[in-house]
C-alpha cells in the first residue's frame, strides 16, 4: 500500500476510535436531527402527497445543519494540544489528512442519515412512486458534496476566533447548487412525477470539481499560519 | 514568505539563520536573526518572556513562515528537512484521548514506520511503560512531557528543537531528560532547546543564545556566575 493510502488509513481509524470513546460528534448529529424531525412533523402536519413533495426539502436541510455539527468537530480535536502541528512538521502529505477527515465524515453523515431516513419514512408516511433505488446514488454524491466542502472550510476556519459561525458562513452559499440538485432529485424520485437522472449528473459534476479543487488547495490551508 | 532551495545558500552540517524577520500583523516577534549553529552541538537559547524564542524555534520547524529573510537546515528548506526534523512544543502535541503507545502507533505511520518496536523503544527510552494503557489526559504533567519528547524523537531525527521540555517537571525528571539529551548530542544531534530553567543545563549545553526583542543579544559557550537565565 502506497504512503499516501497507509497514512490516510491511520488517520481515518485514529479519529473513528476518537468519535467512538468520545461520541462527540455522533451524539450531537443524532440529537440535533431527531429535534429537526419531531419540529417539522408538527409544524406541518403535512398529507402523505403534501409530504412527498416537501420532504426532500426537509431531509436535506436537516443533513446539512446536522453535518455541520460534525465538520466543526472533526478540526476542533486537531487544535486541542496544537495536535495538528505534529501532522505539519511530518512529511506526511496533506491530502492524506484530508481524505481521511473526509472520509470519516463521510461514514458519520452517512451512518445518521441511515438512522434518520425511517424516522422521516414513519412520521411523514412516505411510499416512493419513482425508482426508489436512484436514492441511493442521490444519498451518497449529496452527503460527498456537503462532506468535501465542508471539511475544507472548516479547516480553513479553523483559526479564525468564531469558526463554529463562519463555517456555514462559507459553506452554505457554496452548497447552493449541490442543495438544490439533491432536493430536486429526491422530490423527483419521491413523487415519480419526473426523472432525476440531470441532477444526479449535475450533483456528480459537482463532486468531482469541488473534490479537486479542495485537493488543490488544501496543503495552502493546511501550512497557513 | 516561503522560498525555495535554490536561495538558500549551501550549507551542509550546519543550521543557518538569515536576516530572520517575523511579523503577526504590526508585532516583529524577530527582527533580523543572523546567525550560524553548528551541527551536532546542543544549544539552549535563553530570553525573557516575547523575546521571540519560541517564534525562533517554530520558524526552525517550518511552522512559522519568516516575513522575510532565509532558513538553511542541512543546506535545506525547513520543510524539505522535516524528516530530519523533531519538534517539541509547549503544548504536548498529542491526542488526549489515546494512550501514549497509541498516539505513539500513529505518528510513526506519518514516518512510514510501522509496527510497534521503534514506539516501545522510545517510550522506554523516556522512562515510561508502553504496557501504559489509560489516556494521556490522564497523566502527570511530568509523564506528558516525558511522551512529548518520544513523539519528537520517534523517527531518529538528526535535529531537536526544544520548547520548555522541563516546564512542570520536577527536578528528577528534569535531570533524567537532560542526561537523556545530553546522550543524544553525544550520539551527533543537533539540540534546541528554549528554557527558562538555563542552569539545569550548565556543563551539558554547548552554547547559551540570549534573545531580546526579536534578536540574539549574546552566545556564549557557558552561564556568566549569578546571571542563570537573565538576560546579559
Amino acid at each position: 500500500m502506497s504512503s499516501f493510502w497507509s497514512i490516510t488509513l491511520a488517520t481515518l481509524s485514529k479519529d473513528i476510535r476518537l468519535e467512538w470513546r468520545s461520541k462527540d460528534a455522533l451524539n450531537a448529529m443524532l440529537f440535533f436531527s431527531l429535534l429537526v424531525v419531531v419540529i417539522f412533523v408538527f409544524s406541518f402536519d403535512p398529507l402523505a402527497e403534501e409530504s412527498r413533495h416537501i420532504v426532500g426539502g426537509l431531509v436535506w436541510v436537516a443533513f446539512l445543519f446536522a453535518a455541520v455539527v460534525a465538520l466543526n468537530q472533526t478540526w476542533a480535536r486537531e487544535l486541542r494540544n496544537q495536535v495538528l502541528d505534529a501532522y505539519r512538521v511530518s512529511p506526511a502529505s496533506a491530502n492524506s489528512l484530508f481524505v481521511a477527515k473526509v472520509l470519516g465524515n463521510f461514514i458519520l453523515v452517512s451512518l445518521l442519515e441511515a438512522l434518520m431516513a425511517p424516522l422521516f419514512v414513519v412520521f411523514y408516511n412516505l411510499r416512493v412512486l419513482g425508482p426508489a433505488w436512484q436514492l441511493i446514488p442521490v444519498a451518497l454524491l449529496g452527503t460527498w458534496a456537503l462532506v468535501v466542502n465542508g471539511t475544507f472550510f472548516a479547516a480553513m476556519s479553523l483559526r479564525t476566533r468564531s469558526r463554529e459561525l463562519m463555517l456555514p458562513l462559507l459553506l452554505f452559499p457554496v452548497s447552493i447548487p449541490a442543495v438544490i440538485s439533491m432536493v430536486a432529485a429526491t422530490t423527483n424520485i419521491l413523487t415519480g412525477e419526473d426523472s432525476a437522472h440531470f441532477y444526479i449528473v449535475l450533483l456528480l459534476t459537482y463532486d468531482v470539481v469541488f473534490t479537486t479543487a479542495c485537493l488543490a488547495l488544501f496543503e495552502t490551508v493546511l501550512q497557513a499560519e | 514568505m516561503s522560498v525555495s532551495a535554490s536561495e538558500i545558500p549551501a550549507a551542509n552540517g550546519i543550521i543557518s539563520v538569515c536576516n530572520l524577520i517575523k511579523q503577526f500583523g504590526r508585532f516583529a516577534a524577530l527582527r533580523g536573526v543572523d546567525a550560524e549553529f553548528a551541527a551536532g552541538k546542543f544549544h539552549v537559547i535563553l530570553g525573557d518572556n516575547g523575546a521571540g524564542k519560541t517564534t525562533l524555534l517554530r520558524a526552525l520547524a517550518g511552522l512559522a513562515h519568516p516575513t522575510r529573510g532565509t532558513i538553511s537546515i542541512l543546506g535545506k528548506t525547513p520543510r524539505e528537512a522535516c524528516r530530519e526534523i523533531g519538534y517539541m512544543a509547549h503544548p504536548s502535541l498529542l491526542y488526549d484521548e489515546m494512550s501514549g503507545m497509541e498516539n505513539l502507533r500513529y505518528f510513526a505511520r506519518l514516518y512510514d514506520i510501522s509496527g510497534n518496536s521503534r514506539p516501545e523503544q522510545v517510550i522506554r527510552l523516556v522512562g515510561l511503560d508502553p504496557e501504559l494503557s489509560r489516556p494521556v489526559g490522564k497523566y502527570s504533567q511530568g509523564m506528558r512531557q516525558r511522551m512529548s519528547l518520544a513523539r519528537a524523537i520517534l523517527h531518529d531525527p538528526k535535529i531537536l528543537l526544544l520548547d520548555e521540555p522541563f516546564s512542570n517537571v520536577d527536578i528528577h525528571s528534569a535531570r533524567e531528560m537532560v542526561g537523556l539529551l545530553k546522550g543524544m548530542r553525544d550520539a551527533g544531534k543537533t539540540i534546541f532547546l528554549v528554557t527558562h530553567q538555563a542552569a539545569l543545563l550548565e556543563g551539558v549545553a554547548d552554547e547559551f543564545v540570549w534573545m531580546q526583542a526579536g534578536q540574539i543579544a549574546e552566545r556564549s559557550s557557558h552561564l556568566a556566575p549569578g546571571v542563570r537565565t537573565e538576560r546579559p
